[in-house]
C-alpha cells in the first residue's frame, strides 16, 4: 500500500482542476483512500488523511466520517498529532454532536499534561467549543490553571474561564478566589485576558460587579502606566502602548462606574487625560478615543468631561477617514437623547454627511438627523431631508419618507408648509410610502379645514401629472371625491384657482379605474370618491353609468362596492345625500407610537361611517347625556371610549378603517392592541426617552380618585413623551370586599377644553380582598393647562346585584395639568 | 444573580478569510451553528463584502451583526461582532492577525494561507480565543509558534515514537 499523498501535494493537485466536476472527481477519489486508510487504523498516516480531509471540508465537501479519526489523533501521544487532531475537532465537531463528549477526558488528561502546548491546545479547544457539560466536567481543571504561575498557560486559562461562565453561568462563583490577584500580573497577555474574566463576571452579576469596583483604582494606575510608560517594542502600535488592554480596560471602567459616582469620580482625571492626550492619526489612536468617549458618556462625569467627549465626537465627524466618520455618526444617535443640545452643535457638519457617498455614512447620518430635528430648525433640516429623499437610493426611501411625515407631523409651523411637505414626499418618494401612511395623512387633510380647496387642488395637479405612485393616487382620488366641489369652484385661496370643470374631474378619476398602473385598493377609493360627487356635482348620469358599469367587475370588491353604490341611486336616493356628506374633522390623540387611536368629537353628527353597516348610536349617547346632565349642560364633552383599532391599513380605503374599530357599544374589551407598523428605528431613539422626562412624573404624586363601597380606585401620573400637554394617567382599581367585582367598567368625562381617551382596561374582573387591581390607562390632552376636574361613573357586579356610582374628580394634584 | 449579560460586548461571532473569487480560505467560529448555518453565513456574508464599492467604509450591517472587513491583497478578512462597540479596534485586531501571519510565513500572501492553512489557524489560535484577543505582544505569539513547531516530529521521529 503505497503511503497517501501529502497534504501539499494534494492541495497542488486540486488546484490544477479546471472544472468543479474535475475537482469534485479529484476529490472523492482521494475521499475514498483516506477511507480504507482509515479502516485500516493506520497510526502513521492519520494525520496527514485528516489534514487533508480539513482541506477538502474547507473547500465545500462533506467530511464527517473523519470525526472520530480526530478522537484517535487527540488520544495519540505525538504533539504532531494531538495538534491535528484538536484543529480537527474544532472545525468538524461541535457540541450538537454527541461523539464530542468523547473528547472529554483526552482534554482532561491534556490539562495535565506535562508540556505547556499541550495543555495550551486542551484550553483552546474547551475554550472555543466546549459544551456545557465539558464545561461542568473540567471546570475545575480550568480553575487550577487559572492560579498557576506559568503566563502562557494563566491567559489561555482566563479566556477559557470566560467561556466556561458563557456556557454555565452558575459556575461564575468558583473562579472568584483565583481573580484575587490577577491584576497584579505583569505580562500583558495575562493582564489582557484578566481584564476580560472580569468584564465577564461584572457584566453578568451585580454582586460581582459591585465586589469589583474596589479595583477601579488599580485599574487606573495600569491605565496611566500605559500611557507614560516609554516605547515598549513588544507591545507598540502606532507610538500607542498595547491598545488592545487600553480599550479593554477602559471598558471594564465603564461598567464599573456605571450608576456609581465614586468610582466615576476616581476616574474622571484618567479618561481626562486620554482624552486630551492620545494621538489621533492614526485609527488605533482613534479606535482608544472612541473608547474613551464611550465611557464618559456612559458614566457619571461631569459636565465639563462630556462635553469633551461629544466635542471629540464632533471632530471625528470631520475626519477624512470613513470609518471613523461612522463611527461618530453612531455615537452621535446614542448620545443625541441624553445630551441634545451639545449633539445639535454639530447639527450643520451631519447633515452634510447626507451627502456623503459611502451608504452606511449616509443611513446613520439619515437617522440622526431625524434625531435633531425640533421646532426651531424643522424648515431648515426639512429641506436638507427633502433633498435627501429626492436623491437618495430606494433603500432608503421608505424609512426617510416615514421620518419626514413624523417630524412634520410634530413640527409643522403652518398647516400650509405640512401639506406641501406631504405633497412633496408623495411625488418624489411616493411609492416608498409605507401603507398606515395614506390614512394618515387623509385625516390630516381632513382636519385642515382651510387647506381643502387648496389641498384638492394640488393633488388633482399632481395626478395629471404622474398616476403611478399608488399612495399618492389613493390620497388624491379620496380629497377629490370629498372635496371635488371646492376643485370645480375655482375657490382656491392659498394659489392661482385651476379652471377645471366636472367632466374634466370625472375623466380623470375613471382614468385611475382602467389604468394598468392602479392597485385594486387605489381602485376602490376611485370608484367610491365618484360615487361621492354624486352629491357634489351637479351632473349625475355620468356617474349612474360608472357605477353600473362596475356591477359587473370581475374585481369583487369593486363589483360589491358599485351594487351597493347603484341601490343608493335607486332605493335608498333619499338617504344619499346624508351618507355622502362631508366628512366630519377626526380628532387624532397626541400620537407617538405604535397606539395610534382615533376618536371622534362628540360635538358632531356621527356620520355613516360605513354605507353597508350604519351603526349602532344611540346607546352611548344615552350614557354620554348622563353625564352631561349632572355636569350641569354643556361643559363637558362625553368620550366614547374606544378599542385599540387593528391595523389601519387594510384595502379598499373603507372610510370605516380611517375612524379606526369604533366600539360603539360603550363597553370597552379587554382586547390586546395590535400595533400598527412604525419605522422601527426612529421609534426606538423615541421610546429610549431620556431619563428627565421620567424624573419629571416620579415628581407627580399618586392620588386616590374613589375609595367607596371597597372599592378603592388610585390614580398615577406620567407626562407622556414628547408631548407636555398629555397628562398619562393609569387608574388602579382594587376590591377590598369578600367577593369579586364583575363586569366592571371604568367611564370618564372631561371639560369641553380638554379631550380624553381612555384605553383598553386590563381586565372587567377586580378580584376580591384586594387580590389584584384591574389598570387602564387614561390620556389627558389638555393645551390650554387648565385645571384639571374629571367626573366618572363606575359600573359593576357584586354578588349578582348590579352597581352603579357617579363621582367627581377635584383633587388632581398642581403637576398634573400644569 | 443576574446571568443574563447586561450588555453585550465586543463577541466575535466568526472570522472568515475568502478570495475575491469568493473562495474560503479560513473559517473560524466562536459561536455554535450547524454546517447549514455557517454556509448560509458564508454566502450572505461574502456576497455582501465583495459587493462593497472600493473606497466605502469597512463596516456594515447584516441581520443584527455588525460586519468588519478589510481587503490586503487579494484576501478579505472578515468578522462578524455583536451589535455593539469599537468596529475601530477590530480593525486593529484584524490587522495585527495580518502582521502575525506576514512575520510567520515572511512577507505572507494568500498562496501561504492556501498552502498551509493548518498554520494559519495555529497563528490565530495563539492570537484569539473564544472571540477575545489571548496575546496582545507580537513577539509572544512568534516564539510560542517557534516553540511549539519544533515540538512537531520529524518524520523519522514521528515514525519511532509510538502512538499511543
Amino acid at each position: 500500500m503505497p503511503a497517501p499523498i501529502r497534504l501539499r501535494e494534494l492541495i497542488r493537485t486540486i488546484r490544477t482542476a479546471r472544472t468543479q466536476a474535475e475537482e469534485r472527481e479529484m476529490i472523492q477519489k482521494e475521499c475514498a483512500a483516506i477511507r480504507s486508510s482509515f479502516r485500516e487504523e493506520d497510526n502513521t498516516y492519520r494525520c496527514r488523511n485528516v489534514a487533508k480531509l480539513l482541506y477538502m471540508h474547507m473547500l465545500g465537501y462533506p467530511a464527517h466520517f473523519g470525526q472520530l479519526e480526530c478522537l484517535k489523533l487527540i488520544a495519540s501521544q505525538k504533539f504532531t498529532d494531538k495538534r491535528i487532531g484538536y484543529l480537527g475537532a474544532m472545525l468538524l465537531l461541535d457540541e450538537r454532536q454527541d461523539v464530542h463528549l468523547l473528547m472529554t477526558n483526552c482534554i482532561k488528561n491534556d490539562l495535565n499534561h506535562s508540556t505547556q502546548y499541550v495543555q495550551g491546545l486542551a484550553l483552546c479547544t474547551l475554550g472555543c467549543m466546549g459544551s456545557s457539560e465539558m464545561c461542568r466536567d473540567l471546570a475545575g481543571e480550568v480553575e487550577k490553571l487559572l492560579k498557576t504561575s506559568n503566563s502562557y498557560l494563566r491567559k489561555k486559562a482566563a479566556l477559557c474561564a470566560v467561556h466556561v461562565i458563557r456556557k454555565v453561568p452558575e459556575l461564575m462563583e468558583m473562579f472568584l478566589p483565583a481573580t484575587k490577584n490577577l491584576l497584579s500580573e505583569k505580562n500583558h497577555g495575562v493582564l489582557h485576558t484578566s481584564v476580560v474574566l472580569l468584564t465577564e463576571m461584572c457584566e453578568r452579576s451585580p454582586d460581582m460587579l459591585a465586589h469589583f469596583r474596589k479595583l477601579v483604582p488599580q485599574l487606573v494606575r495600569i491605565l496611566k502606566n500605559l500611557i507614560m510608560s516609554g516605547y515598549s517594542p513588544e507591545h507598540d502600535v502606532s507610538g500607542i502602548s498595547d491598545p488592545f488592554l487600553q480599550v479593554r480596560i477602559l471598558r471594564l471602567l465603564r461598567i464599573l462606574g456605571k450608576s456609581d459616582d465614586d468610582s466615576s469620580e476616581a476616574m474622571n482625571d484618567i479618561l481626562a487625560q486620554v482624552a486630551t492626550n492620545t494621538e489621533t492619526s492614526k485609527n488605533v489612536g482613534n479606535a482608544i478615543l472612541y473608547e474613551t468617549v464611550l465611557t464618559i458618556m456612559d458614566i457619571k462625569s461631569e459636565s465639563g468631561l462630556r462635553v469633551l467627549a461629544i466635542n471629540i465626537l464632533g471632530r471625528f465627524l470631520l475626519n477624512n477617514d470613513k470609518n471613523i466618520r461612522y463611527v461618530a455618526l453612531t455615537s452621535l444617535l446614542k448620545t443625541v437623547q441624553t445630551d441634545h443640545n451639545a449633539v445639535q452643535r454639530h447639527r450643520s457638519t451631519i447633515v452634510d454627511c447626507l451627502k456623503d457617498l459611502d451608504v452606511s455614512i449616509k443611513r446613520r447620518a439619515m437617522e440622526l438627523s431625524f434625531a435633531l430635528v425640533n421646532g426651531n430648525n424643522i424648515r431648515g433640516m426639512m429641506k436638507e431631508l427633502l433633498y435627501f429623499l429626492d436623491s437618495c437610493d430606494p433603500e432608503f426611501k421608505a424609512d426617510c419618507a416615514s421620518g419626514v411625515f413624523l417630524a412634520a407631523e410634530k413640527y409643522a409651523p403652518s398647516k400650509r408648509w405640512h401639506i406641501d411637505t406631504i405633497m412633496r414626499v408623495l411625488t418624489t418618494a411616493g411609492s416608498y410610502v409605507r401603507d398606515d401612511s395614506v390614512p394618515n395623512l387623509i385625516q390630516l387633510i381632513t382636519n385642515s379645514v382651510e387647506m381643502h380647496a387648496y389641498t384638492v387642488q394640488r393633488l388633482y395637479k399632481a395626478l395629471l401629472d404622474d398616476i403611478s405612485q399608488q399612495p399618492l393616487v389613493q390620497v388624491a382620488s379620496w380629497c377629490i371625491g370629498e372635496y371635488g366641489d371646492l376643485l370645480v369652484s375655482g375657490q382656491c385661496e392659498e394659489e392661482e384657482p385651476i379652471q377645471v370643470t366636472e367632466d374634466e374631474v370625472l375623466d380623470v378619476l375613471e382614468g385611475l379605474l382602467v389604468s394598468n398602473l392602479s392597485a385594486a385598493v387605489t381602485r376602490g377609493y376611485s370608484l367610491t370618491a365618484i360615487m361621492k360627487l354624486s352629491t357634489r356635482f351637479s351632473g349625475v348620469n355620468r356617474i349612474k353609468k360608472v357605477v353600473s358599469i362596475y356591477g359587473s367587475s370581475i374585481d369583487v370588491e369593486l363589483q360589491q362596492r358599485a351594487v351597493e353604490y347603484n341601490a343608493l341611486f335607486k332605493k335608498y336616493d333619499h338617504m344619499r345625500p346624508a351618507l355622502l356628506e362631508r366628512m366630519p374633522i377626526m380628532e387624532k390623540s397626541a400620537s407617538n407610537g405604535p397606539t395610534e387611536i382615533v376618536q371622534t368629537n362628540g360635538e358632531t353628527e356621527p356620520s355613516v361611517v360605513d354605507s353597508k353597516h350604519p351603526p349602532p348610536v344611540s346607546q352611548p349617547a344615552n350614557q354620554a347625556n348622563d353625564l352631561l346632565d349632572l355636569l350641569g349642560g354643556n361643559d363637558v364633552v362625553p368620550v366614547i371610549q374606544t378599542t385599540v383599532p387593528t391595523k389601519p391599513a387594510s384595502a379598499g380605503g373603507e372610510l370605516l378603517d380611517l375612524l379606526g374599530d369604533l366600539s360603539l357599544s360603550g363597553v370597552p374589551t379587554p382586547a390586546p392592541s395590535v400595533a400598527t407598523s412604525q419605522p422601527s428605528f426612529l421609534l426606538d431613539g423615541l421610546s429610549s426617552q431620556p431619563l428627565f422626562n421620567d424624573i419629571a412624573a416620579a415628581a407627580i404624586p399618586p392620588m386616590t380618585a374613589y375609595n367607596k363601597n371597597g372599592l378603592k380606585i388610585d390614580f398615577t401620573f406620567e407626562r407622556a413623551n414628547p408631548n407636555p400637554n398629555v397628562a398619562v394617567i393609569t387608574i388602579h382599581a382594587s376590591n377590598s370586599t369578600e367577593a369579586d367585582m364583575t363586569d366592571f367598567v371604568f367611564q370618564a368625562a372631561v371639560p369641553k377644553t380638554f379631550q380624553l381617551q381612555l384605553l383598553s382596561p386590563s381586565s372587567n374582573v377586580v378580584p376580591a380582598l384586594n387580590q389584584g387591581t384591574v389598570t387602564q390607562v387614561i390620556r389627558v390632552l389638555n393645551p390650554q393647562k387648565q385645571q384639571l376636574r374629571m367626573r366618572i361613573k363606575l359600573t359593576y357586579t357584586l354578588k349578582g346585584s348590579p352597581v352603579q356610582d357617579l363621582a367627581e374628580v377635584n383633587n388632581f394634584p398642581p403637576q398634573s395639568w400644569q | 444573580m443576574f446571568t443574563e449579560r447586561m450588555y453585550q460586548h465586543n463577541l466575535m461571532r466568526f472570522l472568515l478569510l475568502f478570495s475575491r473569487q469568493g473562495k474560503l480560505r479560513l473559517q473560524k467560529w466562536f459561536t455554535p451553528l450547524t454546517d447549514r448555518e455557517k454556509k448560509k453565513v458564508i454566502r450572505d456574508v461574502m456576497a455582501l463584502v465583495l459587493a462593497r464599492p472600493p473606497r466605502s467604509c469597512n463596516f456594515l450591517h447584516w441581520r443584527d451583526i455588525k460586519v468588519v472587513y478589510k481587503r490586503y491583497a487579494s484576501l478579505y478578512f472578515c468578522t462578524g461582532l455583536e451589535d455593539q462597540d469599537n468596529e475601530l479596534l477590530t480593525l486593529e485586531v484584524l490587522h495585527r492577525y495580518v502582521e502575525l501571519l506576514d512575520k510567520y510565513f515572511g512577507n505572507v500572501c494568500e498562496l501561504d494561507i492556501i498552502f498551509n492553512f493548518e498554520k494559519a489557524y495555529y497563528i490565530l489560535d495563539e492570537f484569539l480565543m473564544g472571540g477575545e484577543v489571548l496575546e496582545t505582544s507580537k513577539v509572544a505569539v512568534s516564539v510560542s509558534m517557534e516553540n511549539a513547531d519544533t515540538l512537531q516530529e520529524t518524520m523519522e521521529e514521528y515514525m519511532n515514537r509510538p502512538a499511543f
